[in-house]
């Protein structure tokens, strides 16, 4: 029973997201675009999919990953947990913190549903050439490092925007020498990772680690991961473009070395 | 399939993947049950990083049981079931209707009204955002204990609406440049680092307070359902227009939805601390 209000609860929040672009998208495609949208039935089916599966996924992670993970950020925070480490330096007090937030943030965004779609069509356009693991891959990777990154920067107090001004330099050099076809995707690839997955559990490590570390305030140093999460997946995916073009080429050489030498490859 | 008429170049972007053109060829039925259970298994692969995770946590680090184990495995079952429900809907709702509006869009050549529609998609769809609601409401709390504005309910949720619009309008914004800029060809780094160099110069300028919030304003804006259409429609118009790129032009609407937001938002800060909120 608990369940099932629980469920119209999440299905009527989702709803009241879904409906005003609903309502945009037919109200232009009746009033301004004039023309029946083709395969209408599979498309309305599509949006109760979308609905429906939102809802499910929503309700589940709230249900079972959610409230364990909160609470396992609040626990690894916890004074009486770092405590056990005090043998250890001020900031290395905190390596499981950093190891989870690693961890979160990477497996996270493995499951984050606007990525496997970015993913998809990435795939599709680039003809194959973007594998869907190989991006979602890179982009967990870079998660990962920004979140932990992120979260010793909360520990040591260090100015939030050094490390997004620092992040945009890399990002400017690494677009110069990135091959082309990579950079609009690279881009996008920062703004999709933090949604509904990653952004209660991430925001919860951050809020606590504010409230534990003495001299950090929740308003300058609880916000701001989401921030780092967003800048170091563009680096890693131009990274990772990088890395198989220098393979392809390391391949067409040796190739070339091959005929040379009068061989096949 | 979906797109009724012929356009060059659009083989490339049939939008189905290939389990799911299984479906509509030959066995019917038995191919549908395959698809399903592939995708189910595609899901229950995606979550498991996120159990591995958090049980080697629990167990190893914490060293503690875990607390309802039957609703744990509910749950996780709920997860890959919405999961599989949401990627199907994705192909068959999303990703066309999007790519479908593009090129009706690019037929009527009206840019008058891609204007207005790429505008209302972002503003409609983020001012009802509930990560963004959920910071909005947290920055207000905050903002109010740290003295930026009166502690009363009716300031703190004139504060919290006005970095809602704040963000939604640079959105709807972001989504009118980005079209804009899919039309003409312009390369998106130039517009990007541009947007950078203005983030670091209003952040010179911007209260402190609201510098953390700017920043994760960014990342909040684009949910789950606005990310696969607004891709979708951005390679659509790419591919609807002669001599556009889809994979250079089409990406780069969420990369710009993500930076114009912590801009405005800075600027809302410096405003409000100049002029206090009788005027935002």
């Amino acid at each position: 029973m608990d369940v099932l209000i629980q469920l119209v609860t999440t299905l009527l929040a989702t709803m009241r997201d879904v409906i005003p672009i609903a309502a945009i998208i037919f109200g232009f495609q009746i009033f301004v675009i004039r023309k029946p949208v083709a395969n209408i039935g599979r498309v309305l089916a599509g949006f109760a999919l979308v609905l429906v599966g939102l809802s499910f996924f929503l309700m589940g992670l709230e249900r079972a990953l959610f409230p364990l993970g909160r609470l396992m950020a609040e626990q690894l925070t916890a004074p009486s947990f770092v405590a056990s480490f005090s043998n250890l330096g001020h900031w290395q007090q905190y390596f499981w913190v950093y190891i989870f937030a690693f961890a979160i943030g990477a497996s996270t965004t493995i499951a984050e549903p606007s990525l496997i779609a970015v993913a998809i069509k990435a795939n599709q356009v680039s003809g194959g050439a973007i594998k869907v693991w190989g991006l979602r891959i890179a982009v967990a990777l870079g998660v990962a490092i920004g979140i932990a990154l992120g979260s010793w920067r909360i520990v040591m107090g260090y100015p939030i925007h050094w490390f997004i001004i620092a992040g945009y330099c890399v990002v400017i050099v690494q677009t110069m020498v990135a091959p082309k076809l990579i950079i609009p995707l690279a881009y996008d690839s920062g703004g999709v990772t933090t949604s509904t997955v990653t952004v209660p559990l991430v925001a919860a490590l951050g809020l606590g680690l504010a409230e534990t570390i003495p001299g950090r305030s929740a308003l300058i140093d609880g916000f701001g991961l989401i921030a780092f999460a967003s800048v170091f997946p563009i680096m890693t995916v131009m990274g990772y473009a990088q890395l198989s073009e220098w393979r392809a080429r390391r391949g067409a050489d040796k190739n070339k070395q091959y005929e040379y030498e009068g061989q096949k490859p | 399939m979906v797109l009724s008429f012929a356009i060059p170049g659009s083989d490339a972007l049939n939008f189905n993947a290939p389990h799911q053109q299984a479906q509509f060829t030959g066995k019917e039925n038995s191919g549908r049950m395959k698809a399903l259970v592939k995708n189910l298994l595609n899901s229950l692969r995606d979550l498991a990083p996120i159990v591995v995770v958090i049980f080697f946590f629990q167990f190893f680090v914490l060293q503690q049981p875990i607390p309802n184990v039957l609703d744990l495995l509910l749950g996780t079952l709920f997860v890959v079931l919405g999961l599989t429900l949401f990627i199907q809907g994705l192909e068959w709702g999303l990703f066309p209707i999007g790519e479908s509006l593009a090129y009706a869009f690019a037929r009527k050549g009206s840019l008058f009204w891609l204007l207005v529609f790429a505008f209302c998609l972002g503003f409609s769809t983020t001012v009802a955002e509930p990560a963004l609601i959920a910071v909005a409401a947290e920055a207000s709390q905050v903002a109010s204990l740290g003295g930026m504005i009166a502690g009363t309910e009716q300031a703190m949720s004139s504060y919290a609406f006005g970095l809602r619009i704040t963000v939604a309008f640079s959105v709807g914004l972001a989504l009118v440049i980005g079209v804009m800029r899919i039309l003409k060809g312009w390369p998106i780094h130039l517009l990007i680092i541009g947007g950078y160099v203005l983030v670091v110069l209003v952040t010179l300028i911007a209260p402190q307070e609201i510098i953390g919030i700017a920043y994760d304003s960014g990342g909040v804006t684009t949910s789950t359902i606005t990310v696969p259409l607004v891709t979708a429609l951005g390679i659509g118009l790419a591919s609807a227009i002669a001599g556009r790129n889809p994979m250079v032009d089409g990406f780069g609407l969420i990369a710009l939805a993500s930076l114009t937001p912590m801009i405005f938002v800075m600027i809302y800060g410096i405003l409000l601390n100049a002029f206090g909120s009788g005027v935002v």
